[in-house]
């Protein structure tokens, strides 16, 4: 890191490389066009709108980054209207009415009103959202005191229209739930579940807070203009929960009431139905069982409602109505219907399915089967609560017999379509190189939660999915595929060349080698295209070989002497390069015979000398609508590359030359769909080079002139440009030592690494099972591919863990890493088998619960290159492992061993612990198992362990402790006691200086004096720090990331001397055991600071790849993978901050926040540029990117250019 | 400053204090101040849902009960007031 060291600032550069993948919302409706299926997925900062295909494969349509956190979303329809709006309520202070406009392909804000301060704050509301079930009526919720309720409607031109705010604020009351009741046409009412703070007293036996939740529901009075509240009523306690049930003509109305272990019908002038919830038989009885989520289906004639408990148990409700009165209820049933992870919210599309957003680890999509009518599900119903008042339910809680019991089954209603691969919670992650040298790095990740906790490689590159992989009779050199004729679907053919041979093979059922195709086998082939409707053509060294549908054949032969060395081909063009440098064109005429139209020699006056040839060839596909592609891209071995015109009237004319940094190995004309949707495809010429680098070039479509040259290094070997047809467009397959794909997607231009193994030729393939895959050649195997999943840009493998995984070591001279895991609330392996039997699918249907206090944990061995658990050793007597560290001994002759901090009988609130351990463990058995050496007893938690010179740095609770290795156990051997909280992570800088991360006080800077062996706090952070990652950057700075979701970077000055003496003497602690406030003599600098949005797990010092520059890469809890780049030049920066400014100026986030605030969340965002930010530029309309661009000194393309150049300079 | 200045900015004080729960004041006994942080904390976890997974993770509990019981708590964050001096 250069720029790191010198006295100028430091700037940085932050850009997402891969978006959160964790749920915090998701709504049913249909935003793009009526009937449409679709899902608006809330991702923390993300906004979403996915789509289920055909298949059941759930796709996302479009992500839009919204530069503030969204804290609920809501959907409503006007009354006649065929398409939902979505309402965002989120920390902006303001109210967003979105709506997707399918022609821009993305969320417009159509309403953004402000009522507030900014900021996620207790009073301002946000936090809640209910719609009107008729779309008349808003209303937008705070924590605390403040409602507001928007009157919605429509102007004379049919535009969607909103009131002013209506308040219906009541001080000190607390609001739980809200939610929009259905009254069909009545004037529209909201239901929220109330706490008046003010009214609290305290019983005088337990001390325990007595307060009263009700549930209020607020009219709003269309005639008048305001809202009231309209009617109030006492209900339980644990009340955490709102469901409206359907009303108007479709339902009886009113809201469910869900609390721990009940449901309860509700409404004005309505007694009670009160019903209560089947438990699991684990469960222990003084357990409440809360309902998390809830989803509404209504059709036509019927209506239900599902629920889900946190134990992740589905539970389908019935409102059963009197026969005659349709708006009596007369009985509430609760019927276990099936058990998925628990969810953060419940979608049911009308199609039949049900999307299940999992608060952890993949989310789901499942198909109803049933609706759980048989009888055998256990169930409840409120009638067995004759009446079902207050009292009657206590006495029912009394009798244990009384309460339905459950025990999860596999799925029996619901049948399971897809997962949505999600890596939230990521826990840990760590860069580590698992394959052989020089391969890029894979990104280790611990992620989930329980018993669905993995262990992930994470690598950059699309995941890639093998169809067939069949051996060929020797090394072939080339790959196409043709249809039979042009109006098919599918491909027919799949031609294979050799150094001496084609084989031809015939794409059916299965693929088998075929010779009635008409092409000539026993020759190398240079193209193969389908010409005209259905004729084939097939360039040979030889001669162009011409085959009709009904066998008839024609044959053009070069002259003697000079062979055909390149050729291309489309549906209607060939053109051939000689030997020697001379170029042929033929063109398909009327009656379907192939004719030559001119020769052109590229460059005559100097071909004698250099013995020029042509390098490459590329005609490009023939657009749609046209009788030819109007440019021939010819490279040369002088290392140019040309744009010839095949216009009739002025054919083979040099359009364009373009110097090249070397030669030329292959080119693809690709027309790719960029910018918002409508906008015309820009043609590109993409050159893959000798020396394994890729230029792209625009070129214009009526001069054919190159412009806007992007370069992007793809590997060590010469790069080979195969054209194909990805995301429903055209793309380049790129080959070198690692293989590309360019495509477009969803207006944006990728270049994305495939995860596969480096491939040698390919081509598109498509048929019936496959509508869009490759054919590739990798040695002597060819290969049918499906590219999955475009867009994102990593891919993932998992590793089963038994428990959540805390942290990792890596054994570097193994290569093994080694995994703590520990849960909470659960029971351990050998606890389980007594007390829950037979507990299967525990990864579906969660493990019971130990109860507060009880602690599960294990260690584990992996080797990560075959992706595998080596040894496992579970953890007994309710210990933790809570920190591990790899440590080389200095006693043992600096062999590496294992050190684990646990703690044991730990609670969590408040923090109390019987005593720590610290485990010390060697390799046995080839580094595949740990064997204990010994436990040393530590009073605290020892949170973080760190190798220190031969030795062991512990921090233990709010002490820095250094020991040695002895025969028994480990021997203390220095101490620095006194820390503010506890010590979270340790960094050795040198032999002299830790950094010591407090918990929640930031950085301390220590110094160790070997001769008196004493530790000394001489700096320290000004900001109190929820650390949670850091990692040090040099000798003076450090990175860090709390937990509020904020990166910083903070710096000794240059002055600070970490003479311990001169610190001791000036530290205001001197001679006492604990620090003073502001303890440290000398404070450290923030350099950088950026909010990120997402709590950060880890950070790193790392290059992402060859030819990367080092970044600080950083994790997120919801799965985000993100990088800092230290910029370099000065221009730079002043570029980009000013491009900020601008870009602040004409694309206003999509949910209110402003970008500025957002990023300075917790504390004012410093020295850092938003690349997540700036990439809006891209997606901004020509005529203001050409304003920006002017007032920059710049042309648009230059701007786009260097934003590419910055995320290339990453990964 | 006149007098009627004076009065008109203590009014608005008196406003803002009504409007913006929490911002505290000179009479502010340390009770009040203490439970207003908590309030705003708790507020905070169950807002921006990256701490309420991350205590959810920590706990071992559902996200919806984490925020459910952070709701709880800021009915009342630190016990039940001291007893008021008569005055």
């Amino acid at each position: 890191m250069a720029n790191l060291g010198s006295a100028g600032g430091l700037h940085m550069y932050a850009l997402t490389l891969q978006r959160a993948s964790g749920v915090t919302g998701a709504v049913f409706g249909n935003f793009s066009a009526p009937r449409q299926q679709e899902i608006a997925v809330a991702r923390g900062k993300i906004l979403e709108l996915c789509r289920p295909d055909d298949n059941g494969k759930v796709l996302t349509v479009v992500a839009s980054e919204v530069f503030g956190t969204i804290r609920s979303i809501a959907t409503f329809r006007l009354t006649g209207g065929n398409r939902d709006y979505l309402v965002v309520g989120s920390d902006s202070g303001r109210i967003v009415i979105l709506e997707f406009v399918a022609d821009k392909g993305g969320w417009e804000r159509v309403h953004c009103e402000t009522f507030g301060k900014s900021g996620v704050r207790r009073i301002v509301p946000g936090q809640y959202v209910a719609t009107d079930p008729r779309g008349r009526a808003v209303m937008v919720g705070a924590v605390e005191k403040q409602k507001l309720v928007y009157i919605l409607n429509r102007d004379s031109a049919a535009r969607l229209t909103i009131s002013s705010p209506l308040e219906a604020h009541k001080s000190a009351s607390l609001t739980f739930a809200l939610v929009g009741v259905d009254v069909g046409f009545e004037n529209p009412i909201f239901a929220a579940l109330e706490v008046d703070m003010d009214e609290v007293e305290t019983d005088p036996d337990t001390h325990e807070p007595l307060f009263e939740k009700v549930l209020t529901f607020y009219e709003l009075d269309l005639g008048l203009n305001h809202v009231v509240r309209k009617w109030s009523d006492a209900v339980d306690p644990t009340a955490n929960l709102l469901v409206a049930v359907p009303g108007g003509a479709d339902g009886p109305g009113g809201v469910l009431v869900c609390a721990e272990n009940f449901i309860v019908y509700k409404n004005h002038g309505h007694a009670d139905k009160r019903c209560p919830l089947p438990r699991r038989k684990d469960l222990p009885p003084e357990q409440g069982l809360l309902l998390v989520a809830s989803a509404v289906h209504r059709q036509r004639d019927l209506f239900f409602i599902v629920v889900q408990s946190e134990a992740g148990d589905l539970y389908k409700v019935t409102v059963q109505t009197d026969g005659e009165d349709k708006d009596a209820v007369s009985e509430v049933k609760v019927r276990y219907l099936d058990s998925v992870p628990t969810c953060v919210a419940l979608c049911i599309l009308r199609s039949g399915f049900l999307f299940c957003a999992s608060e952890f680890g993949n989310s789901g999509f499942y198909q109803f089967q049933g609706v759980g009518e048989d009888d055998e599900s256990p169930s409840c119903s409120s009638l067995t609560f004759e009446g079902g008042d207050e009292a009657a339910a206590a006495a029912a809680r009394a009798r244990r017999g009384a309460v339905v019991e459950l025990e999860p089954r596999p799925l029996r209603n619901l049948l399971h379509v897809d997962d949505i691969d999600s890596l939230c919670p990521m826990i840990d992650a760590k860069l580590l190189e698992l394959g052989e040298r020089g391969a890029p790095p894979s990104l280790v990740s611990l992620c989930g939660r329980s018993a669905r906790s993995t262990l992930r490689v994470v690598q950059h590159g699309l995941s890639v999915s093998d169809l067939a992989v069949s051996e060929l009779p020797g090394n072939p050199n080339a790959v196409w595929t043709v249809k039979k004729r042009k109006s098919d679907q599918f491909d027919a053919y799949i031609v294979v060349s050799f150094v001496n041979a084609t084989l031809v093979l015939s794409i059916g059922e299965t693929v088998e080698e075929v010779s009635d195709s008409g092409l000539k086998p026993d020759t190398p082939t240079l193209v193969v295209a389908l010409l005209g409707e259905d004729s084939l053509v097939q360039v040979y060294p030889a001669g162009i070989y011409h085959v009709r549908a009904d066998g008839r054949a024609s044959e053009w032969r070069p002259p003697r002497g000079k062979p055909i060395v390149q050729a291309s081909a489309n549906n209607r063009q060939v053109a051939v390069g000689l030997q020697g440098g001379e170029v042929v064109y033929f063109e398909l005429d009327e009656t379907g015979t192939l004719a030559e139209l001119d020769k052109k020699d590229p460059r005559p006056s100097r071909r004698r000398d250099l013995g020029l040839e042509v390098s490459c060839l590329e005609l490009g596909r023939v657009p749609d609508g046209r009788a030819r592609s109007r440019f021939l891209a010819v490279g040369g071995l002088d290392s140019t590359i040309r744009i010839l015109s095949l216009d009739p009237d002025e054919c083979m004319n040099v359009l364009a030359v373009l110097a090249l940094p070397a030669q030329a190995e292959s080119a693809a004309l690709a027309s790719l769909q960029l910018g918002r949707p409508g906008t015309p495809p820009a043609l590109f010429l993409c050159i893959g080079l000798s020396n394994g680098v890729m230029l792209r070039a625009r070129i214009d479509q009526r001069s054919g002139q190159l412009s806007d040259t992007r370069t992007r290094f793809l590997g060590g070997k010469p790069a080979r440009l195969f054209r194909t047809s990805l995301g429903g467009g055209d793309g380049v397959l790129a080959l070198s030592s690692r293989s590309w794909v360019l495509y477009s997607l969803a207006g944006a231009l990728h270049t994305t690494p495939l995860s596969y193994v480096p491939l040698d030729a390919g081509a598109s393939f498509a048929s019936e099972h496959c509508p869009e895959g490759l054919v590739a050649i990798a040695g002597n195997t060819l290969r049918i591919v499906s590219v999955d999943r475009l867009g994102d840009a990593f891919t993932s493998e998992a590793v089963p863990l038994r428990y959540t995984p805390r942290r990792m070591a890596h054994h570097s001279v193994s290569g093994h890493v080694v995994v703590i895991e520990s849960d909470h609330n659960a029971l351990s392996a050998d606890e389980k088998e007594e007390e829950a039997d037979g507990m299967l699918m525990e990864a579906c249907v969660g493990v019971p619960r130990g109860g507060a206090g009880k602690w599960a944990s294990a260690i584990r061995v992996l080797d990560l290159a075959a992706r595998r658990t080596l040894s496992v050793i579970e953890l007994a007597e309710n210990e933790a492992a809570v920190s591990v560290a790899a440590v080389p001994l200095r006693e043992r002759g600096g062999e590496t061993f294992i050190v684990v901090g646990t703690v044991k009988d730990m609670t969590l609130h408040p923090r109390t612990l019987t005593c720590g351990y610290l485990h010390v463990y060697q390799f046995a058995e080839g580094n595949t198992q740990l064997n204990l050496v010994h436990k040393t007893q530590v009073e605290d938690v020892p949170a973080a362990i760190a190798p220190f010179g031969g030795r062991v740095l512990v921090g233990v609770g709010s002490g820095l402790r250094i020991y040695e290795m002895g025969a028994k156990k480990l021997l203390r051997k220095a101490e620095l006691k006194g820390l503010p909280t506890m010590v979270q992570s340790l960094h050795v800088i040198s032999s002299q200086r830790i950094v010591v991360g407090d918990l929640s006080e930031s950085f301390h800077f220590v110094h160790y004096k070997r001769a008196d062996n004493t530790l000394t706090v001489f700096a320290d952070d000004i900001a109190p720090r929820w650390l949670t990652a850091a990692c040090p950057l040099d000798a003076h700075s450090l990175a860090g990331a709390d937990k509020f979701g904020n990166i910083f970077v903070c710096r000794l000055p240059r002055e600070v001397s970490d003479d311990a003496d001169d610190a001791a003497l000036m530290a205001a602690s001197a001679g006492r055991d604990d620090l003073a406030l502001n303890g440290a003599p000398s404070k450290a600098e923030e350099v950088v600071q950026f909010h990120v949005g997402e709590t950060v797990t880890s950070l790193q010092k790392v290059s992402l790849g060859p030819g990367c520059a080092e970044v600080i890469l950083y994790t997120t809890l919801f799965g985000g993978i993100g990088a800092l780049l230290p910029l370099t030049s000065r221009e730079d920066v002043e570029l980009l901050t000013a491009l900020e400014m601008h870009v602040r100026q004409e694309a206003p986030p999509l949910c209110g926040r402003e970008q500025l605030f957002f990023r300075s969340a917790y504390f004012p965002v410093k020295a850092c540029v938003d690349g997540d930010y700036l990439t809006l530029f891209n997606s901004l309309p020509a005529a203001e990117q050409k304003t920006i661009a002017d007032d920059l000194d710049r042309t648009p393309a230059e701007i786009s250019k260097k934003l590419e150049e910055l995320a290339a300079r990453i990964l | 400053m006149t007098s009627q200045e004076r009065f008109s900015v203590h009014s608005q004080l008196e406003h803002l204090q009504a409007k913006y729960v929490g911002t505290g004041h000179a009479d502010s006994t340390k009770f009040e101040w203490a439970v207003n942080q908590h309030r705003d904390s708790h507020a905070l976890y169950v807002g921006f849902d990256s701490l309420s997974s991350f205590f959810a993770v920590a706990e071992n509990e559902a996200v919806g009960r984490v925020k459910f019981s952070s709701l709880q708590k800021m009915i009342q964050p630190c016990g039940p007031p001291p007893p008021k001096e008569d005055d």
